[in-house]
């Protein structure tokens, strides 16, 4: 049992929902509120990480990342490291990958408020930030809660973009899924079985704990 | 003083309309659906912006859009209830109606569920009340914003006929809490006939007709802008006694007046709308009539409409009743403003949603005048 890969992948997949909480509800509120010119292509955009090869959207990150690219220069010139196959690349990927599966379930728990509950709300003296926080989400809360639990198990299991991006250094970039592989790799089918199991306790148990909050925040609602 | 409303717009629906409401004052918007009504009620609370606009409250500016002031709706102190109540589904009733408060006072959210008869149910969730109190706790979350303007947007047209009648009463026994000026938005004459002091008869973005509610509702050139035949006069009455062959005998300026039951304690006051239409005139008392209803009166005046009819106003003491006849009948029967003449009213007309309760506020005394 690799326990410095199974950490690294916990730690990455709570970096990347935390960063994406903030992305989720901001993003998916504002797609589900507003109409404008380009609303379709800007969803498009965000629901092509689903669509793409795991392979050729790590291939294009690992150019963004590199040395040579503006976002690789920059990051260099900021932290003196470089963003392909450390750790904070990985976040980045994770971040960038998980976009559909942060925002489209938001999106659609804020688009299941009436849009008179909103006015009430705020002819009731709320401003748009007290809105947000007494009605919208508590309202729009089992989307949200979704997002997360979607993204946190889908990093856990990301293999193609991780080893694209971020290679399999042990500590560094080798993630759980990763590991597994290694393991098959050099006939240690013991470990990989293991680790495995493992993968899939903690699956079972995130998606267990997405159904029943839901079902507690339905009952409260309902 | 009061709420003051000008409103001129292209889009979505051409709009040229202003009227203004005093405080303590009840106006009733009414139109059909597309009228503009809701468009108008929406502008006053700030969820939409016409071309040009101004809605001023008690000397301050809400929205100007020459002068360029437009203050969003939470900063407006303005109470709605929506048509569909748009209640906040995650969370009780009391927390609804503190949700409205500037700061959350249990002990007064409590005091205000219990002014909309809501005792006992302030820990249920929307879904766990009926439509009728749902509608209750809407009113209230509006009191609780200590609203400098109340508006109501159809807020009877989601429940039963039943309720409703209920609900008529509540409002009209809440108006001696209240006031601020209030918009009611419907397009049911006989709510806005029973509810209102003033009403606004809105076509097609404009104006049709503007005056107390007996004025409007007496005139035939505006109740056609509504598609209704449905002029009608207020009689105030009081309960007399309960027969016990289901006739309620009401006391009114006319002399006793046999309807269908009324619901009421003896001696409570109420107030009966009837129809012009359901009105027949007689020269002389007649005799042998299965009608129960015989008032005699004195003739005030002869409005003619634009179609066959004719709209004559029958003086019966201080009161005043309508009575819509051909043309052709009240020539050949040759009236005349001063004559005597009797009203023939059938008991049956009068349809129970039709009998309100008497509201006890200044706004109805000025409207009794």
């Amino acid at each position: 049992m690799d326990w410095t890969a199974l950490w690294l992948s916990l730690r990455l997949a709570a970096w990347t929902v935390a960063i994406l909480l903030p992305v989720s509800i901001l993003m998916g509120r504002y797609l589900a509120y507003r109409q404008f010119r380009g609303k379709g292509l800007v969803e498009a955009l965000v629901m092509l990480p689903l669509v793409l090869p795991p392979t050729v959207f790590g291939f294009y990150l690992l150019v963004a990342f590199g040395r040579a690219s503006p976002l690789g220069e920059f990051w260099q010139e900021m932290f003196g490291t470089q963003l392909v196959f450390s750790f904070e690349g990985l976040v980045v990927a994770s971040v960038i990958f998980n976009l559909p599966f942060a925002i489209q379930p938001a999106q659609r728990g804020f688009e299941a408020i009436p849009v008179e509950v909103r006015e009430a709300a705020s002819c009731c003296g709320m401003s748009p930030l007290a809105s947000l926080w007494r009605i919208e989400l508590p309202l729009a809360w089992p989307g949200v809660m979704t997002a997360m639990v979607l993204t946190f198990a889908h990093t856990l299991g990301e293999f193609g973009i991780v080893l694209m991006v971020g290679g399999s250094i042990p500590g560094e970039t080798q993630t759980i899924a990763i590991a597994i592989y290694d393991r098959v790799q050099a006939f240690d089918d013991r470990s990989a079985a293991i680790m495995s199991a493992v993968l899939v306790g903690i699956s079972l148990f995130t998606i267990a704990i997405t159904f029943w909050l839901s079902a507690r925040v339905g009952r409260r609602l309902s | 003083m009061g709420l003051e409303v000008t409103v001129r717009a292209e889009a979505p629906i051409p709009l040229d309309v202003a009227f203004r409401v005093e405080p303590g004052e009840l106006l009733a918007l009414v139109g059909h659906s597309g009228s503009g009504k809701t468009t108008l009620l929406r502008t006053m609370a700030g969820l939409w912006r016409p071309q040009f606009a101004q809605v001023r409250v008690n000397g301050s500016t809400w929205l100007d859009t020459a002068g360029g002031v437009d203050l969003p709706p939470h900063r407006r102190r303005v109470g709605v209830v929506f048509q569909s109540y748009a209640l906040f589904p995650h969370m009780t009733a009391l927390q609804n109606v503190m949700a409205a408060m500037d700061r959350a006072d249990c002990a007064e959210a409590q005091r205000i569920l219990d002014l909309v008869n809501l005792h006992g149910l302030a820990a249920r969730k929307p879904a766990e009340l009926s439509g009728g109190q749902q509608q209750r706790v809407a009113v209230a979350r509006a009191l609780a914003r200590r609203p400098r303007a109340l508006l109501l947007d159809e807020p009877f047209s989601a429940v039963d006929h039943a309720t409703r009648e209920k609900l008529y009463g509540e409002i009209i026994a809440l108006r001696a809490h209240l006031a601020m000026p209030v918009v009611l938005v419907t397009h049911d004459v006989n709510e806005a006939q029973l509810l209102a002091d003033r009403m606004v008869v809105i076509e097609r973005g404009s104006v049709v007709r503007e005056g107390t509610t007996a004025e409007v509702m007496a005139d035939p050139e505006a109740l056609r802008a509504m598609g209704i035949r449905e002029v009608a006069a207020m009689l105030p009455a009081m309960i007399a006694e309960h027969g016990a062959d289901g006739l309620t005998r009401l006391e009114a300026a006319t002399g006793p007046l046999f309807l269908p039951t009324v619901d009421g304690a003896v001696g409570a006051s109420v107030r009966v709308r009837i129809m012009a239409h359901e009105v027949i005139l007689s020269r002389d008392r007649p005799v042998g009539l299965s009608a129960q209803n015989i008032l005699p009166g004195r003739i005030t005046r002869i409005v003619p409409g634009r179609g066959p009819a004719v709209t004559v106003h029958v003086a019966i003491g201080a009161d005043e009743i309508l009575s819509r006849i051909t043309r052709r009948a009240a020539e050949q029967m040759q009236l005349e403003p001063g004559q005597g003449v009797h009203a023939i009213l059938k008991t049956m007309s009068v349809a129970r949603h039709h009998v309100a309760k008497a509201p006890a506020t200044a706004a109805d005394r000025l409207q009794g005048e």
